[in-house]
């Protein structure tokens, strides 16, 4: 794994990171969204670990912040999905654009 | 070009191939599946970096988990294949613009970066090493936010019943 | 020397019951608020006879000379090593006078009130604003800073205010009681920025301090004396604001109008704030100030002078005419106070010079118990007929003795025949006058002989004329208010024999004076005069009274009107102040301040309108808002800040 540098492990997951930005932006449901923002998480610990890997080789820092990550990506979208849920129980919809009533 | 390299560069195109169809088609549940296979992708980047551990939790967590867990609410909340609606054009591009401008921006900061790579010994990445280590109270055991996560886990699952419970309407 | 302290007592027993009154006086002291407030009034006055018997006999004088005696000293409010408010109770012969006339004076009407207030529904609040009041005036009587005169000046405008309100049901009352109060405020504006202009030259607010500064020849008396403007001196400038604040509440020409309508408050009010005390604080005022008038600026002196003429005369034509009682009374009181105030202007400082200034005191001192007997009388009377008109009135001398024969000598006293108190002090006064300004001395030649005759108008309207018609069975008043008519009868008629020369003069000195029947001559004939010429108008219902105003015509008119001074003031208040003034002033406002606040207003919320839309509800508008500026942070940190 060495003839790969650093960098370009970097722009996978800056790659990933922009590409679940961009479905943030643009996507009009809530549970696409939801998608999106796995993305960019992962594309965080895809960093972590290339980090602890290349740069501090002698430490599990690193993988210590994947793990707990995960751990709260997972609740994470466990609590947006009972909100989504709820969401469409009293609107009939999952459209962002729909969930507008806190505006002026 | 050694084997391993083609094996990254290989792998890291099917991560960003399959992300980019993940967020731009229009059909959600295809949308799920390709998320799916990002996420197994990034699975195999983490054996690729020598991380078994981390590799199995990811597919446990997110591929086992996660992603069921969204096409079982994508089940409760969406007609079966119904397109979903088009984004706003002028959205799609102010988007693009930032997104794009983000990335060359933080891109070019990584690659004019010199990083320096470690000289250590390599520590040998065991789950036996990583279970003591964070169960340790020593200097640099992760036994306290070890124990915040956990609790926080309890939190969201409660959280998770009371949002998600049906309310019985007012009698009048 | 004996101990002072317990003078503190004198005006703090008014305050305690003004304050246990107010607070209580509705609730549980209903019964006894007339009791409580007159026991307590008594006390002080019994305080201050003693007061003034130490004073005068006993220990006030050094060397045969009065001097000043400090009883109290608290610096109340610093505001540089020479500059400071301070709360200070003065012992000098003339304010020892004036606790003895305002606590005496004041005892009698809570007396007198106990029986013509009987019944009021809110006889607490009186006996508490009577308290206010008293406290107020013994406070500005005992100052020894002028700055906390001016503080009790204003309490007792207020209290004023107050009483001559109490009636507060009747829109005519109310009236007065406003027009009493701006006009007197409308005037301690003068006074207020004449203070400060002494203050300021001076470096002091401390009488003792202030007259020694601006009578020797100090640097200050320079100063103040060397800087003008308009071209007069600021010494002139400030004696003459001073005075005009005097001049507001002794009601002189031309800030008199008040004193009239001030008769709609209750009559014992009447007698003790608008005849006896309140009314000559100006008096007062001036004789405090009184050798700075004298040495420093003659000038404002003489302003004294023509101001108290001119009301004295003017007051005197006007209140021949009038025929509600107590307007006569009114316009008599501003009268004397002319008196009184041309004495001052009269006199010099010191010496036989000084016979002005103590004529003047003495005056005050014995007009304080004629005219209170006066206006108590007339509570009597009108008790009885329940009106003011003297057309309505007649033939009480035989339902009446008492307050026959105590109309008779207040009549008597204020005319000036021998042996009662007023032709002592008058006598004085006119010595005074004659000696100082041959024209002054007609003037008050003049006055006298129309007060006599007014008085006695007064007198033989009420007294004699046509029957009574008195429905039922009319007793003269209960005890409680026949006892101080007796009371104010004695002193009326034998406070001129008081050695007043003696004790009170400019300089301190005891000074000689004794009658003189060669000079008595021509006023006791003048004004013997006027009470035969109204015995022959008024003894007898007749209709000489009208011809003589038919033959008047118009001048009768004008006086009657009193000289149109309240038209002229509505005059130039609505015509001219209104119009000119008032509603330019108000269309800035309304358009030019009130349309800024508008515009700004209405700026505010054009401009929230238009960004409002920013706030859309839209997540994802958010989220961009915040990448770029997440984006623009990063620029700025990693390519600008190096």
């Amino acid at each position: 794994m060495n003839e790969v540098p650093l960098s370009h492990i970097l722009f996978v997951s800056t790659a990933l990171f922009f590409t679940g930005m961009y479905g943030l932006f643009t996507r009009r449901n809530m549970i696409t969204m939801l998608m999106s923002i796995e993305l960019i998480l992962n594309s965080v610990n895809i960093n972590f670990i290339a980090f602890n890997k290349y740069l501090h080789a002698d430490k599990l820092d690193g993988v210590f912040f994947t793990i707990f990550i995960i751990t709260i990506a997972a609740a994470e979208a466990a609590i947006a999905i009972a909100i989504i849920i709820n969401l469409y129980r009293s609107h009939q919809s999952i459209d962002i654009e729909d969930a507008a009533e806190m505006k002026y | 070009m050694a084997v391993s390299a083609v094996l990254f560069y290989s792998i890291s195109a099917f991560i960003l191939v399959t992300g980019l169809l993940a967020v731009t088609t229009r059909k959600i549940f295809r949308s799920a599946i390709w998320l799916l296979f990002s996420l197994i992708g990034i699975a195999g980047l983490y054996f690729w970096m020598q991380m078994e551990f981390i590799a199995a939790v990811q597919v446990v967590v997110y591929v086992g988990g996660i992603v069921v867990l969204i096409i079982f609410s994508i089940f409760l909340t969406q007609q079966s294949g119904q397109e979903m609606l088009k984004p706003f054009r002028k959205r799609i591009l102010v988007s693009l613009l930032a997104v794009l401008s983000g990335f060359s921006l933080t891109y070019q900061f990584i690659y004019r970066y010199k990083f320096v790579p470690s000289s250590h010994v390599p520590i040998d990445v065991r789950v036996a090493n990583i279970g003591s280590q964070m169960l340790s109270t020593s200097a640099h055991g992760y036994i306290l936010p070890f124990e915040l996560v956990s609790i926080l886990l309890l939190a969201a699952m409660i959280g998770c019943i009371v949002i998600a419970i049906k309310i019985n309407p007012v009698k009048k | 020397m004996p101990n002072y302290a317990y003078i503190v007592m004198i005006p703090l027993l008014p305050l305690a019951s003004f304050l246990l009154l107010g607070l209580f006086g509705r609730k549980y002291l209903r019964g006894y608020s007339g009791t409580f407030g007159t026991a307590s009034l008594l006390i002080s006055a019994v305080l201050s006879c003693i007061t003034a018997y130490n004073y005068f006999f006993v220990s006030g004088k050094t060397n045969g000379l009065y001097h000043q005696i400090v009883a109290m000293k608290y610096v109340w409010l610093p505001f540089t090593p020479g500059i400071s408010i301070d709360m200070t109770l003065l012992l000098e012969s003339i304010s020892v006078m004036m606790i003895v006339i305002v606590t005496f004076v004041s005892a009698m009407v809570h007396i007198f009130s106990l029986g013509y207030m009987k019944g009021q529904q809110r006889l607490g609040t009186y006996y508490s604003f009577l308290s206010l009041f008293t406290f107020s005036m013994l406070g500005l009587v005992l100052s020894g800073n002028i700055f906390q005169i001016y503080i009790f000046w204003e309490l007792v405008g207020v209290s004023s205010y107050l009483l001559i309100g109490f009636y507060f049901d009747k829109p005519s009352a109310v009236a007065a009681s406003k027009k009493a109060f701006i006009v007197t405020r409308f005037a301690d504006l003068g006074f207020l920025i004449g203070i400060l202009i002494l203050a300021f030259h001076a470096e002091s607010l401390d009488f003792t301090t202030l007259i020694r500064r601006l009578t020797s020849g100090s640097p200050e008396l320079l100063k103040i004396t060397t800087a003008s403007f308009l071209g007069i001196s600021m010494l002139s400038w400030g004696l003459s604001l001073v005075f005009i604040g005097g001049a507001g509440k002794s009601a002189m020409f031309p800030l008199h109008i008040w004193l009239p309508d001030a008769m709609e408050g209750p009559t014992p009010v009447s007698a003790l704030i608008h005849a006896a005390t309140m009314v000559v604080a100006g008096v007062y005022l001036v004789a405090r100030l009184f050798p700075v008038f004298a040495i420093s600026d003659p000038d404002a002196l003489k302003l004294v002078m023509y101001t108290g003429a001119l009301s004295a005369l003017l007051a005197a034509i006007i209140a021949c005419t009038q025929t509600d009682l107590k307007r006569v009374l009114a316009y008599s009181t501003m009268s004397q106070i002319g008196y009184m105030m041309f004495a001052l202007g009269v006199s010099g400082y010191g010496g036989e010079s000084g016979l002005g200034y103590t004529a003047s005191m003495f005056h005050l001192f014995t007009h304080a118990f004629f005219k209170s007997l006066l206006f108590l009388c007339a509570g009597m009377v009108i008790h009885a007929f329940h009106s003011n008109e003297i057309k309505d009135m007649g033939g009480l001398r035989k339902i009446m003795p008492v307050t026959h024969i105590g109309f008779l000598i207040a009549c008597l006293a204020i005319a000036g025949i021998p042996p009662f108190s007023g032709f002592f002090s008058k006598e004085e006064i006119l010595q005074a006058a004659f000696r100082s300004s041959k024209w002054v001395y007609a003037v008050g030649l003049l006055t006298s002989g129309l007060t006599a005759f007014y008085m006695f108008r007064l007198y033989f309207s009420i007294f004699w004329s046509k029957e009574a018609k008195l429905s039922g069975n009319q007793r003269e008043g209960t005890a409680s208010m026949r006892i101080p008519l007796v009371i104010l009868s004695i002193c009326t008629a034998l406070a001129g024999f008081v050695p007043f020369s003696k004790l009170i003069t400019s300089d301190g000195l005891p000074l000689e004076t004794h009658v003189n029947i060669n000079f008595s001559i021509i006023p006791v004939s003048i004004a013997l005069f006027g009470i035969f010429s109204a015995a022959y108008l008024y003894r007898i219902e007749n209709d000489r009274p009208e011809k003589v105003a038919r033959y008047l015509g118009k001048w009768y008119q004008a006086a009657f009107k009193k000289f149109y001074i309240d038209e002229l003031y509505i005059f130039i208040t609505k015509k001219i102040i209104f119009r000119l003034i008032g509603r330019p002033v108000a269309w800035i406002d309304k358009q030019v301040v009130d349309g800024f606040m508008n515009s700004l207003a209405s700026i505010t919320a054009k401009i929230s309108e238009g960004i409002k839309g920013l706030q859309s509800g839209k997540i994802q508008n958010y989220a961009l808002y915040f990448f770029a500026g997440i984006a623009g942070l990063a620029v700025l940190f990693i390519y600008l800040w190096k």
